[in-house]
Formats: C-alpha cells, structure tokens, sequence
C-alpha cells in the first residue's frame, strides 16, 4: 500500500482572485477528513506546493461548519487580473491542481472519502 | 404560522454571462426579484472609456434585451422586481433606454430607479484639494500624480439606495458600482424591515448575496467533483429562498441541469473570500466562518449560521488608471519535438524584437499543452506533439507593442516546421488598465436613488 494520498481523495477546491492574491479554498468531504487536513495542510505545506507562483506569503482560515480550510496566496498572480500575462490570470485552475498535492496516507482513509 | 421569506434569483455573474439566464429565472423560478450582476473589476473602466466617447452610452447594453424578455412576468398580481448593477457608469442613460422598452412592450407605468453616488470621478480635484490622499489598500501609498491617468473611481455603495428605490416603489432598479451583496441584502432589508444594526441578519443576507453572485458556479458550474452525468447544457441559475431570520435555502427551477449539492454550495461560499470572519461590505462585516449547510431535498440546501458584525467607517474605492499597453496572440506547433520547436519559435521573436529596436519590458510565453499554465511547477508538465505557443508582453510603449502583434505570423514562413492555426485572429494591442483599489469615510459619499415611472423618463 502506497504510503502516500491525492489530497483530492479526500477533498474538493475551489480558487479564484483576490485582486492581485490566490484564494484557494480546500473542503474536506466530512469531520474527520477535516480533521486530518488541519493536521496535514499548514500554510507551509501550501507555499511549497505553489512556490512556482512565488507568493509572499501564505495564510491558512479555518470555515469548520464546511469541513474547509481557505488558504489566501498574497501576491501570487502577477499583479491580478489586469498586468498579468498568464493565461490562468485569475488562478481558477489552481483548485484542480491542489488537489493533486500528495499527503501522507492518513491511517483511517476510508472515513474520510466521499460516499458514494 | 409560515416564516416570511423573500426568493432570489441571479440571472448574471458577469457581463457576458449567458443571455437566456435571466429568462429562465423569471418564467420559471417563482421569483420575488431578479438580481443580475455584471460589474467586474474591468467592466466598469470599460464603460467608463465608452461613456467618455458618448454621454449617453456607458451601462450594460444586454439590459435592453433582457428586460423585453421578461416583460409577461413584470404584470399580475404578484409582479418581478429587477434589481441589477448594470447601470454601470450610466445609471441614468440605462434607466432611459430600459423605458423606452417598458413603454413599447405597453407597460409605461412600471417605476424604474437610477441609483448615484458612487461615481467619484468629477469629484476626484473637490477631495483631494480637501486633503483625501486615497492610499493604496495594500501598500499605503498615496494617490499624488496618478490621479492625472485615472478613467474611472467608484465607491462600493451599500444597499441603502436599492431600499430607498423599492421604498419609492420601483420595480426595476438599476445602479453602478455596488457591492454585490446588496442585490439581495436590499430586497431583504425592504421586505423584512431589518435596522441597519441588525448585523447578523444583515451578515446572513450578504452570504446568500454571495452564494448567488455568480450564477451557475453554485448550482454545478466550475464544480470540482464535476461528472460527466451532471447535464450542464441546460443548466439551471440559481435561486435563494431568503428568510426574515436571515437562513436561506439555495435552489434552481425544477427541470433544469446542472446540481445544488452540500458540495457546490461550500465550493461557493469559499470562493474568492479571504478571512471568512472579516468579508467587507459597505453594510456589515460578514462573517462564513460558522456557516453550515444541510441538503434538505434534491436540489435544495438550506444555509444556516452566517452572521456579521459592524460596518466599517469607511468605503472601498476602485480607480482604474491607464499603464501602457499589452498584447497576447497565439499560434500552433505540430509534429515531432513540439516543445523544443515551440522554445524555438518563442525565442526567435525575442531575438526579432530585439533586432528592431525593442527589448520589452514584460514578455512571456507559454506552451499551452505541457502543462504551462500552472507557471513554475512541474505538476502538469509533459511532452506534446500539438501545443498552443501563447506569448504576452506589456509595456508602456505603444510602438513596442504593436511591432510585437506583427510577429506571430513570419514564424509560418520563418519558424520551424509544423506551425499552423494562425489565422484565427491577428494579435491585437488595448491599453492597460492597473486598478487603484483604496477607501473613503463614508460620509463623504452620498448615495440617491431617482424613480419614475417608464413614461416620465422618456419625456
């Protein structure tokens, strides 16, 4: 058994723009998936992950009632929306990507994914 | 004994979006309003630059038809009200041409509202000769010369001039820049007669305004547990049943596509937020942090537990300002070492450019295919015998950048081999437009609402 995860096993994302900063929001599909990805998926984790993007900084905001934790990637997206030369100028794709991150396999998996 | 309650439809998330939308929601999402929401950063200093070549153009155009399409629901017993940002920089002007409608569709008596305020721009010499500096939100600097580049300066205004409007008994209101929110918070605070210090019935309300803001993004559009059984051909816009305890149930017509799911709503709520305790508007801070959902039917979810604390002391600004100029253009590489002969290519015009006298002072490119929209990481990367080449550049240079339009196309005659698609389109130079985002104390703008009826209008 592999000893790693896609994050994506066990959550779903959302990302978007905040002016010229990544909103990349991260939502466990229940309490104790939630649980595990507070463990896991700290600020650092995040800035490494997309530290291709160079963002200044990186702050993780916790939304329990959703099972989400929302990370805000400061000044990663050129200068938003309207200097940026990218394609993805509004870093809508970075919530696919995120969910491809690997995470240390948790020892109860099967709780934390989605029911089918 | 029922719990009052108030249904919401967004027909638009931005200008652009589906034009039938609207439509759909009026004949068949048993609405009270109809909200559309067109004003995205850019939107406006596009009007903007549209109303300073014609003073009577500058609003979103799309109302004219929209408007026409939904005039059977806007008589009866029970009429629609509209409530939209389209206005733009025009307020006025929209309110005109969206009469002139009303009165050949034979309805010349529906009240329409223009709401001002929010247009700061023949303001902008008045406040700061009385000493506003407009400091730049995230690094304090003040405004000083720029003000001389500035096309456009909106304050977000709250709900107030939406409630005056329908107090006024308008049926349709049309406003500029508003915070988005205050499409629904307005009919909320109208209907249910909250006090402007009912923070967490206001905060409640505004996340609804938030869930709906985008149209089809909460209802199965953009999900990420997306599936290729979600019919998103027919996909239904979303509606929230709104009520006076400020909960709200997030739904679309029945028989349409797409889903409303516990999945795409938290996808919704979360997006494009930052602090979740501390989501600005002019008329509370909202605060998602607690909010939670239960799916309480098929294609119903119900949101509970959002809430707000006081309003801020003062207004966030946009100004947009012109900074020079950009391009972006592309072409296709075919064949055997695509990469290497898109590289190639990308760098022969570098070279080129330079050649000619100009050395940008922003140009990239991208490999679209290999996995270069995710710049700088190696997550998508991969080999590929068909890649889009796309380059931009910016620069304040007007010459620089239209030299760097003409040369996508020599590349089919003096690049490597295998390039083709590129007759398309010529890469085309616009101006850039940089965004001023700041603050005002609110006391310092005023916000009005106009209302007549679709005949007075016109005369």
């Amino acid at each position: 058994m592999s000893s790693s995860i896609r994050l994506g096993e066990i959550a779903h994302a959302r990302s978007g723009d905040k002016g010229g900063h990544a909103n990349v929001g991260v939502i466990a599909y229940n309490q104790s998936g939630y649980e595990y990805l507070r463990s896991v998926v700290t600020e650092q984790v995040i800035g490494e992950f997309f530290a291709g993007l160079q963002p200044s900084r990186v702050e993780r905001f916790e939304l329990p009632g959703i099972h989400a934790l929302n990370f805000l990637l400061h000044n990663a997206l050129q200068g938003g929306a309207s200097l940026s030369l990218r394609t993805d100028t509004q870093g809508k794709i970075l919530g696919l990507a995120v969910l491809e991150m690997t995470i240390p396999r948790p020892e109860n998996l099967e709780p934390m994914q989605k029911e089918s | 004994m029922s719990v009052k309650s108030i249904r919401i439809g967004n027909g638009a998330g931005f200008w652009g979006d589906n034009l039938d939308a609207p439509r759909q929601l009026a004949s068949h999402g048993k609405l009270d309003y109809l909200t559309l929401e067109y004003l995205a950063e850019l939107t406006l200093s596009i009007l903007a630059y549209q109303r300073s070549k014609n003073p009577e153009s500058g609003y979103v155009t799309d109302l004219v038809k929209v408007v026409k399409d939904i005039t059977p629901q806007l008589t009866g017993d029970a009429p629609l009200k509209l409530v939209t940002n389209g206005g733009g920089m025009n307020p006025v002007g929209c309110a005109k041409a969206v009469s002139q409608v009303l009165v050949d569709s034979g309805l010349p008596h529906v009240r329409v509202a223009a709401v001002a305020g929010d247009d700061l721009l023949p303001r902008l010499e008045e406040l700061l000769n009385a000493g506003e500096v407009f400091a730049h939100f995230d690094n304090g600097q003040p405004l000083g010369q720029l003000h001389e580049r500035i096309v456009s300066a909106n304050a977000y205004l709250g709900a107030e001039g939406i409630v005056d409007a329908l107090a006024e008994n308008a049926q349709i209101v049309l406003t500029g820049r508003i915070t988005v929110a205050a499409l629904v918070v307005g009919p909320a605070v109208h209907e249910f007669g909250w006090s402007w210090d009912d923070w967490s019935r206001l905060g409640a309300a505004t996340i609804a305004g938030h869930l709906i803001e985008c149209g089809a993004q909460v209802t199965g559009g953009m999900y990420s547990d997306w599936n290729p059984s979600i019919d998103l051909g027919t996909i239904g816009y979303p509606v929230a049943n709104l009520r006076e305890d400020g909960t709200s149930v997030i739904s679309k017509p029945s028989g349409t596509g797409g889903e409303v799911s516990i999945g795409t709503v938290s996808e919704q709520l979360i997006y494009e937020i930052g602090d979740p305790e501390k989501y600005f508007t002019p008329d509370v801070v909202a605060d998602f942090s607690n909010v939670h959902l239960t799916q309480l039917a098929d294609e119903e979810v119900l949101v509970e537990g959002g809430t707000g604390t006081e309003a801020p002391p003062t207004l966030k600004v946009s100004m947009a300002y012109y900074d020079g100029f950009t391009t972006s253009g592309s072409i296709v590489v075919a064949g055997p070492q695509a990469n290497e002969k898109a590289h190639a290519a990308a760098e022969a015009i570098r070279v080129r450019m330079k050649t000619a006298g100009y050395e940008l002072e922003h140009f990239e490119y991208e490999c679209l295919g290999t996995g270069d929209t995710l710049p700088g990481m190696d997550l998508w990367h991969q080999s590929s015998q068909e890649i889009v080449l796309r380059i931009a550049a910016r620069d304040h240079r007007r010459e620089a950048i239209d030299r760097l339009t003409r040369e996508l196309t020599p590349l089919v005659t003096s690049g490597p081999p295998g390039i083709t698609g590129y007759t398309e389109s010529r890469a085309r130079s616009r101006p850039v437009i940089a965004y001023w985002p700041t603050t005002i104390p609110r006391d310092m703008v005023k916000t009005s609402a106009e209302v007549r009826a679709a005949q007075e209008w016109l005369v």
